[in-house]
């Protein structure tokens, strides 16, 4: 079996102090492996998005803090990594896109050279090779008359093809490990499948990695190898795609499913939501987070933390109940 | 469904922003079509969903039938009474039968109102509030319908998540008993969890009061579940109307089926099966939009009459119309030779 580019183990890490202190993320662990897919899906506070900042230490520290865990990157922990060591793993060795394009390219410098930055940085490319390069990257994440969308600004790009020129550079320096934070939240469906493809392809080409942020279930299904699914910080249920949807073993998992609504087959009379609110994480009980709202829950629920066991295959999930589907 | 019954009747509704040019001298250089020629019906407890991408001007359509910007041409009919013309005075009255609920739960309630006074604050602007007594029972009959506790009344919305946020807000917009209520993205800024709360308590109110929605959406798989019917608009107009099943089922428009290969399935099985034909490029500006069809340069199927003319909305099926010169039946012939030519 191949080594995984990036083995996260037991993270934790918190926000604030005394009575208003949060654990965004709490015992997270997962692994990525060279050309594979691995989406972590969750809503809204359920730590996906801190889990994805904290790969590159992008989490501010104060407020934030790294509780415990290891982020093995290459076999090398980046949480113990100097601040000079980072940032030459950051943009070259690992390269993230985010969900807001626009507020992520600078508006004053043209695309081209945002693009040939990391190259001339990292690549020691004398700038005028690194902008040779650019267009390239221009040409090979499809952007149309590239030779001269280099020299423009970002504000002349529309919304996806400032997505396709993040894109090409996070690729600038040929990363092991994309990570994609929402990266088609803010676009058009018509738009978030070219982009979406656009990434498969070309990760699929060199053999990278690429950890999916998302909370749509549908883009999960479709560009996926593996998922983790979030609950308030933790990591409550993991497997390949195809395990997950079709055997969804986790009760939260379990009512995801059956509260969206399908495109592909005719409306049922009722949609089944999950009851109740998303858990408050400045107050969460003492045992499973998800006890307050979940169907299965037992009185040890209540007690005691459930953590992630192995259900067979590649198949995790943290629960005590005995879920049938 | 719609016909006689219906409650709102919009017709050939244009709405035009002028664009302006100079410095001292400002001249209107051209327009922005944000509606350009929309028609459609909401029967009485009914659903139309009117989906389609961003810039497409749904959300206008639904601001122009509030005359909450002016329109430019056409014709609206609210239970049977043009509205087009009415003056802010005149609307008035009307304004507690067709109601709104908005997007973002969060910027939508005023944060320094407690939410009985949030939703008792239609009532009192339209004189409809009665004394003490009867407005609180009012404000607790209205929470319970929503599916809050009475005693949240004397909370504010920061207390409350957004899924209860958009509970109060249509609290609100059901205050007054309206007959037709616009949703303007209603669940998009709602976790997956809670959508489907929210989505059930819009159905559970319409069987209950017999209200009517006109729902705006992005998300088709959303409008499927709730609507009983859909229209889907690109750039300012129509370009496909069909009972919902049927639209899912057979659409006719290139774009409409593009719409729907584009959108995933939350099935990875099905997915591995499914051609991905993806629509080229993306929506057009509007300031600046292709000739004839808009659709054209995007379509697969383009043909040099779609560069030319713009297709009428015509019927091809009982309740589906579709605006696509590859479905007017005028030019099967000339599709026909085409065909055979290459």
């Amino acid at each position: 079996m191949q080594r995984p580019v990036l083995e996260v183990r037991n993270l934790a890490v918190e926000f604030g102090a005394g009575a208003g202190r949060v654990r965004a993320v709490d015992d997270v662990s997962f692994e990525v492996n060279p050309g594979e897919t691995l989406a972590i899906v969750g809503e809204s506070g359920s730590g996906k998005s801190v889990t994805a900042l904290s790969l590159l230490r992008l989490v501010p520290t104060p407020p934030g803090r790294f509780c415990s865990g290891e982020i093995l990157f290459e076999g090398e922990d980046l949480l113990k990594a100097s601040d000079a060591a980072i940032r030459c793993i950051r943009g070259n060795r690992i390269a993230m896109i985010f969900q807001e394009p626009m507020s992520s390219l600078n508006p004053a410098l043209t695309v081209g050279l945002q693009i040939a930055e990391p190259l001339q940085l990292h690549g020691r490319l004398p700038w005028a090779r690194a902008f040779d390069k650019a267009r390239e990257l221009l040409t090979r994440v499809r952007i149309p008359d590239a030779a001269r969308r280099v020299n423009t600004h970002p504000h002349q790009f529309s919304g996806g093809m400032r997505q396709r020129a993040m894109i090409a550079m996070a690729l600038a320096c040929k990363p092991n490990l994309i990570i994609a934070d929402e990266p088609t939240t803010a676009l058009d469906v018509t738009v978030q499948a070219q982009i979406l493809s656009l990434l498969k392809d070309l990760t699929k080409e060199t053999n990278a990695a690429l950890i999916l942020i998302t909370h749509d279930l549908g883009v999960v299904a479709r560009y996926a190898d593996r998922v983790c699914v979030m609950y308030a910080g933790r990591v409550v249920e993991s497997g390949s795609a195809q395990d997950i949807y079709a055997n969804p073993r986790h009760p939260y998992t379990l009512g995801l499913m059956a509260s969206i609504p399908r495109l592909d087959q005719d409306a049922v009379d009722r949609l089944t939501p999950i009851e109740g609110q998303p858990p408050d994480l400045a107050a969460l009980p003492k045992g499973c987070a998800f006890e307050p709202r979940c169907r299965y829950a037992m009185d040890r629920c209540r007690d005691e933390r459930p953590t992630l066991e192995h259900e067979g295959g590649r198949h995790y999930r943290a629960c005590f109940a005995n879920v049938a589907c | 469904m719609a016909g006689a019954d219906s409650v709102l009747r919009v017709r050939d509704l244009k709405v035009h922003f002028p664009v302006h040019d100079g410095v001292l001298i400002r001249r209107q250089t051209g327009s922005v079509k944000a509606v350009d020629g929309v028609s459609f019906e909401v029967g009485r407890s009914e659903t139309l969903g009117l989906v389609g991408e961003s810039g497409c001007g749904k959300s206008t359509t639904g601001l122009a039938i509030l005359r909450m910007t002016p329109l430019t041409e056409g014709r609206i009919e609210f239970e049977g009474q043009d509205i087009s013309h009415l003056s802010v005075r005149r609307m008035r009255p009307l304004r507690k039968r067709l109601q709104m609920v908005y997007q973002d739960p969060y910027g939508s309630l005023n944060p320094r109102m407690k939410v009985g006074d949030l939703i008792g604050e239609p009532l009192v602007i339209h004189g409809v509030a009665g004394d003490q007594d009867a407005y609180r029972a009012r404000i607790q009959e209205l929470l319970r319908l929503v599916g809050l506790r009475p005693e949240m009344a004397e909370r504010y919305p920061h207390e409350f998540s957004g899924g209860q946020r958009q509970r109060i807000s249509i609290a609100r917009a059901v205050a007054l008993n309206p007959t037709l209520v616009l949703c303007d993205e209603p669940v998009s800024a709602l976790d997956v969890s809670i959508q489907a709360q929210v989505i059930n308590l819009f159905q559970e109110l319409q069987e209950r009061l017999g209200l009517s929605y006109l729902f705006i959406a992005h998300d088709l798989a959303v409008v499927r579940h709730v609507s009983h019917r859909i229209a889907v608009m690109y750039l300012g107009r129509i370009v496909e109307v069909a009972p919902r099943d049927l639209l899912y089922r057979a659409p006719l428009h290139p774009y409409t089926r593009g719409l729907l290969a584009a959108a995933p399935l939350p099935d990875p099985s099905a997915e591995r099966s499914r051609a991905h034909e993806e629509i080229v490029g993306e929506p057009p500006s509007v300031v600046n939009p292709p000739s004839g069809c808009h659709f054209h340069p995007r379509c697969p199927m383009a043909m040099p009459v779609c560069a030319q003319r713009a297709p009428e909305l015509t019927a091809a099926a009982t309740g589906h119309a579709v605006a696509c010169h590859l479905h007017d039946p005028s030019r099967a012939l000339d599709i026909a030779a085409s065909g055979l030519a290459a």
